[in-house]
């Protein structure tokens, strides 16, 4: 399984890699963890010309988690969230999750959750989280950087806003506040497998315990990862009950749209988009010490 | 002479292994190790199509690569009579590279020759092949309405490649007629496939004098050369087959591959050594897969849960080619194995094979020659004899389990079962895991509407192939030889015709020479892949190396004994009526003071030998007498999640009987890794094809193999009942777990949902068909 | 092109193709074959080596190329001194290893694991493994290997 030749570079700033991407267009691919695109070039399913290797672009490589936001850069690896300091802390809950399922323990050392959204697999975990969590991307473009919203950004299946010639530089998570948990539910066949279903959930609670604001979303449930709204509306302003949960649960299985495939059938994956809504919402909300 | 320390035993010590220290430094020596100057680099060219004819094989732009030295196509091979390979099993032949036409997706085509790696992948691409497809038959079903014949090359023109019977087949009708109770159920063994982690290869090349040295991954390098050696032409004296280090085989390396023929041609016709490893696509696409027996099982009992008789009509799946590697006059493997450990008294089996569009093969996996399928057969009707009986499974099994008074036991298909204490193994299985306790859990635990199983399997193998009078592979008996020679200093060698890939040898095979002879296990050296020094054997698959090439060991060692006897009486200054081997050294009878050890003896065998015959070695060929029977009892516990169809495995517990255990560590190594196979093929893996002829597993993404996570933690225990014609008593137990853990977990599955009325699933039991069972279940008690 | 790579400690400088993968570049480039090779889709992890002290990589999803400057250690290095590192005494002793095949990987996994974990309990390191298939040990003695190694690098190093 030897790759297709190609030429390589090797930047050490993001104006220098963006520039290369610039020169190749279309032919070049930004190689980040590689742990997606390496495979493929493999198999030779993806055959580039130029490979731009940003990873000794020192200036992406960074996560900061200050009081507003957490920015991921692009080189820094799903261990680097893994292990950080803070993802112990119940407002990054849903982080804490995501980042013990992507792929595998070693591949995390490499692999990157910007990479991944770039990638846009729509199995992928990272891309469910960044909906959920109401996520931006800044893009490195012609006339400079721009930062897109995630519901903007996931355009198809492996199909992302960054368009030819650009570049993600860093994904933004909003920091949740202290009455912030979520979860991520997702079910494989084995740990390295696509997820056969897979919800991502952040909760926001009122004062009074009544859920300010809800992100629910699915992966492995259609094109891209997707936003369900209608458990999105329902569940705001609520007060947590057995049957709220079990009513996003059910607006989740209407909005998924699987494929059948050897993880499952279309009913059977509809069903588990629901049960899995489901189980984040009660982890989330017992995780904010509240009973539903 | 100095006091020496007085010699142990070494059978039954849990000694580290010798062979350790290589590997855990990264010292091991695979073929893919191998890197010879001038060395080329095969690829070979694979057809998309599971059906076609081939119109054309353009090579012109592969030339043109840089780097690629020659390409060659089937009709090159044709020409120099090389276009067909016969199969082991030696009542077809297989396509070397495609002729004609192309039976199966992967099917290899075309082989390309290049300087390097990268070059051959691009040569590879750049073969342009025409292809007119053909109607695709894609299931053994299909195959026997003989509407699209595969294999035109045949004399008889029919996609049926045998059938095959034994037992009685109309008293078995009667008696099922006859029955007041019955069952029957249709089984399905699925396709699944051994990938050792090490996919299959070689280097082939021929050296200064003219000789074909040939690195392989092998399981029987003997087999191989003497198989080479008809196909080529090749004086056998002219090949020297080396099997080095194997990463893994189960059964997936004894085939010869077109890759192999492929890069001897190319080593002949290049004067360069070729290399040829295969990637972990072409491993799952087109090298031996295992199983995919479609049994249809009846079995008749009394209504108090006595069985009355059993039949099994198997529709076999065998692939485009019949490379199914059993011995010959067995085209169904061990399968009259399928009355299991149960006393029937009438029984009849019989199997059809039929030619598909799929990858040749079927013997693999830790089969022991479709023993797994045999007591999956078994283990899984017996569970929905119990439930169609109301019994409960471990009841009916202790009603028909074999007596001990009735070993050696004949079976109503012709086997001779050697020992075992069936009652005795299920009882400690039933102890150790708390069955009455666990009943009592699951009694509760259903009447709030949980869903929790118990699974057994009490299994019967058979092993050893086998005895001359009916084993053959290509007419070579099956026996298998061992030759040691103990050196002046008390160390020694031994030279076997067997080949691990995993199992220890260097280790085990050093046990039983140091137990037989006194000596330290650790200056025992154990060699064997070599050709030109190991003398002939059959190799290491269906668990025989042990049953076999153990007994040869011992016996060679008895025959040392022997000639070390002689010298020991010189030394002792009696005659050699008058010694006895004792306490592991030569003693004088009745005065045991008097004694010199086997290391003593060995340095007088050349140094103070006297008249007898100076040195220390012996050869034996062991011809076994029969075939070995370990067994055991499997318990599996395990829980169903409703909402998710997800089954975790709580406890597993295997109780196996093999006979004499050489080293436990080392078994206990091989029960967990077949248990984790079992395991696997009982919930995630399958080689699947779709209607038009597509694999669907093509690679580790799709073909599962469980993680450390997956895995579930394993419970081992033994009980022993030696095999009474074996010299030291051992069985063998390498395949046990795979034979008997598919049908617990199974089991355990259906036990879970049968107060659903689930009366069974076929394998791999996925998240998907036990939620689909739930609900479906549900639904129709909601409509009644 | 060029590449230098600092593996086991000594510097290797080769011409390799951009293409060329680390796995190969070890195995033909380097001379190290105890790196190894077993699948196509970066499952198996028999090809894990450890980068810059602590980070286990796939070295078959990686270029030779982007190792260009960085130090790798594979099992070649892991023995000093004439000692073998813990983890292959452990992996001995244990019984962790039967064909051998998945060993290389799954030591420097453990490696990295340890480096992160010192203490880790089953489930962690059964996690933590969970990118190395093995097909003949069934993982529980792989397991107690990695446990025992763990104890040993805890204890305080003797004086010498």
């Amino acid at each position: 399984m030897i790759p297709a030749a190609f030429e390589y570079f090797r930047p050490h700033s993001i104006d220098e890699a963006f520039a290369y991407l610039q020169q190749y267009g279309g032919d070049a691919r930004v190689l980040a963890g590689g742990q997606s695109l390496i495979p493929a070039m493999r198999f030779r399913l993806a055959r580039p010309g130029v490979l731009v290797d940003i990873n000794a672009v020192r200036d992406v490589n960074y996560v900061r988690a200050n009081g507003k936001v957490l920015a991921i850069g692009a080189i820094a690896r799903d261990s680097d969230i893994e292990h950080a300091p803070w993802i112990g802390e119940r407002r990054w809950s849903l982080i804490h999750d995501v980042s013990r399922v992507v792929a595998d323990p070693v591949v995390r050392q490499m692999g990157t959750p910007v990479g991944s959204l770039c990638h846009n697999d729509p199995a992928g975990d990272w891309t469910a989280t960044a909906l959920a969590a109401r996520a931006e991307i800044v893009v490195r473009g012609k006339p400079g950087p721009r930062t897109v919203a995630i519901d903007d950004f996931l355009i198809d299946s492996f199909a992302t806003a960054v368009g030819e010639g650009e570049m993600a530089l860093e994904v933004r998570f909003p920091t949740p506040d202290d009455r912030t948990a979520g979860s991520y539910q997702k079910i494989e066949r084995k740990v390295g497998d696509f997820a056969t279903a897979a919800a991502a959930v952040q909760v926001s609670l009122n004062g009074d315990n009544t859920i300010r604001s809800a992100g629910v979303a699915l992966s492995a449930a259609g094109p891209c990862a997707v936003r369900v709204e209608e458990a999105e509306h329902l569940l705001a302003g609520k007060k947590p009950s057995a049957e709220l949960i079990r009513a996003a649960a059910d607006a989740a299985s209407r909005r998924s749209s699987p494929q059948a495939d050897l993880r499952g059938s279309i009913e059977y994956k509809k069903n588990l988009a629901g049960v899995l809504v489901a189980r984040g919402l009660r982890q989330a909300l017992t995780r904010l010490g509240v009973q539903a | 002479m100095s006091t020496q320390q007085k010699p142990v035993g070494s059978l039954g010590v849990a000694m580290k292994r010798k062979e350790d220290p290589r590997f855990i430094q990264g010292k091991g020596h695979y073929v893919d190790d191998i890197l010879l100057p001038g060395m080329l680099y095969l690829a070979l060219v694979r057809s998309t199509y599971p059906h076609a004819e081939i119109i054309s094989i353009n090579v012109s732009e592969a030339m043109k690569v840089p780097g690629v030295k020659a390409v060659i196509t089937g009709k090159d091979l044709d020409s120099a009579g090389l276009g067909w390979l016969p199969t082991f099993h030696g009542l077809d032949k297989q396509m070397v590279l495609a002729l004609g036409k192309v039976l199966f997706q992967y099917q290899e085509v075309a082989a390309v020759f290049a300087e390097t790696r990268g070059a051959a992948a691009d040569g590879a691409e750049a073969v342009q092949v025409e292809y007119k497809p053909l109607p695709v038959v894609a299931d053994p079903f299909t195959a026997k309405a003989d509407k699209v014949i595969l294999r035109s090359d045949r004399e008889r023109k029919t996609n049926h490649i045998y059938h095959w019977e034994v037992g009685d087949k109309d008293a078995t009708a009667r008696a099922l007629a006859a029955s007041p109770k019955r069952i029957s159920q249709r089984i399905w063994f699925q396709r699944c496939h051994p990938a050792p982690l090490e996919p299959c290869g070689c280097v082939a090349l021929f050296d200064t004098m003219g000789r074909l040295q040939f690195h392989v991954t092998s399981q029987a390098p003997h087999v191989y050369r003497t198989a080479l050696a008809i196909v080529t032409g090749i004086p056998e004296d002219k090949i020297h087959v080396i099997s080095p280090d194997l990463g893994g085989g189960f059964g997936n390396k004894v085939p010869v591959y077109p890759g192999y023929v492929c890069a001897i041609v190319g080593a002949l016709k290049l004067g360069r050594p070729v290399k040829w490893i295969e990637t972990r696509t072409e491993n799952l696409t087109s090298t031996g897969f295992a199983r995919d027996y479609h049994m249809d099982v009846e079995i008749g009992a009394t209504p108090d849960g006595r069985v009355t008789a059993l039949h099994v009509a198997t529709a076999a799946d065998h692939g485009a080619f019949d490379a199914a590697a059993d011995p010959s006059k067995y085209p169904a493997g061990m399968f009259g194995v399928v009355t299991g450990s149960y006393d029937f008294p009438v029984a009849h089996a019989e199997v059809d094979a039929y030619f598909t569009n799929k990858a040749p093969g079927g013997i693999a996996y830790r089969c022991s020659f479709r023993v797994t399928e045999a007591s999956f057969a078994i283990e899984r009707a017996m569970d929905i004899l119990a439930d169609e009986l109301k019994m409960d499974s471990v009841d009916l099994r202790r009603k028909n389990l074999i007596r001990k008074e009735q070993f050696p036991y004949p079976s109503p298909l012709g086997f001779t079962y050697d020992s075992g204490d069936y009652h005795k193994t299920l009882d400690t299985a039933l102890e150790k895991i708390g069955y009455k306790e666990l009943l009592k859990e699951q009694a509760a635990k259903r009447a709030r509407g949980e869903l929790m199983g118990i699974g057994v399997s009490t299994f019967t193998e058979v092993v050893g192939a086998g005895p001359s009078k009916h084993f053959d592979i290509l007419g070579i008996k099956m026996f298998d030889s061992a030759e040691i020679r103990i050196h002046p200093t008390g160390a020694g060698i031994v030279r076997t015709g067997t080949k691990s890939q995993g199992q220890g040898h260097e280790t085990t095979w050093a046990q039983i020479v140091a137990e037989e002879l006194g000596l330290d296990p650790q200056n025992i050296m154990v060699e064997e892949g070599d050709t030109d020094t190991a003398p002939y054997g059959l190799g290491t698959y269906a668990s025989r190396s042990t049953p076999v090439a153990g007994a040869a060991i011992a016996m060679a060692a008895r025959r040392i004994r022997e000639k070390a006897r002689k010298v020991a009486a010189h030394l002792l200054e009696v005659g050699e009526s008058d010694v006895e081997w004792k306490d592991y050294q030569f003693q004088v009878k009745g005065v045991p003071a008097k004694s010199v050890t086997m290391k003593q003896v060995a340095f007088a065998a050349y140094t103070n030998m006297a008249q007898n015959e100076p040195g220390l070695e012996a050869t034996y060929y062991y011809d076994p007498p029969n075939m070995t029977f370990p067994n055991g009892t499997y318990v599996a516990v395990i829980d169903v999640d409703r909402e998710t169809g997800e089954v975790k495995v709580r406890r597993f517990l295997a109780v196996d009987d093999c006979g004499t255990i050489i080293n436990p560590l080392v078994v206990e190594g091989q029960i967990h890794g077949g248990l984790t196979e079992g395991f696997a093929i009982a919930f995630m893996q399958e080689i699947q094809y779709d209607n038009e002829g597509n694999n669907l597993n093509t690679n580790f993404t799709d073909y599962l193999v469980p993680t450390s996570l997956e895995t579930p933690h394993w419970e081992t225990a033994k009980t022993t009942t030696p095999s009474p014609h074996h010299p030291i008593g051992a069985k063998g137990v390498g395949e046990s777990p795979n034979v008997g853990s598919p049908a617990a977990f199974v089991n355990a599955v259906i036990d879970a949902l049968s107060p659903l009325g689930v009366r069974h699933i076929d394998m791999p039991v996925t998240r998907d068909k036990v939620w689909r069972a739930i609900r479906e279940a549900e639904a129709r008690k909601t409509q009644s | 092109m060029k590449v230098n790579v600092k593996v086991n400690g000594i510097s290797y400088e080769r011409e390799v193709e951009p293409r060329t993968l680390l796995a190969y570049f070890l195995r033909e480039s380097c001379g190290l074959t105890g790196t190894h090779v077993g699948c196509d889709t970066s499952n198996c992890g028999c090809c894990v080596v450890v980068m810059d002290g602590d980070r286990a990589v796939k070295s078959c999803t990686m270029f030779a190329a982007q190792a260009d400057g960085h130090e790798i250690l594979t099992v070649e290095g892991l023995a000093g001194g004439g000692q073998l590192h813990p983890l292959q005494q452990g992996f001995w002793d244990q019984h962790g290893l039967q064909c051998g095949y998945c060993t290389p990987g799954m030591l420097l996994t453990s490696y990295a694991l340890l480096k992160h974990n010192p203490n880790p309990n089953e489930a962690e390191i059964r996690e933590g493994l969970a990118g190395n298939l093995c097909r003949c040990t069934g993982y529980q003695n792989i397991v107690k290997a990695v446990q025992q190694a763990a104890e040993t690098l805890r204890q305080p190093v003797a004086a010498k």
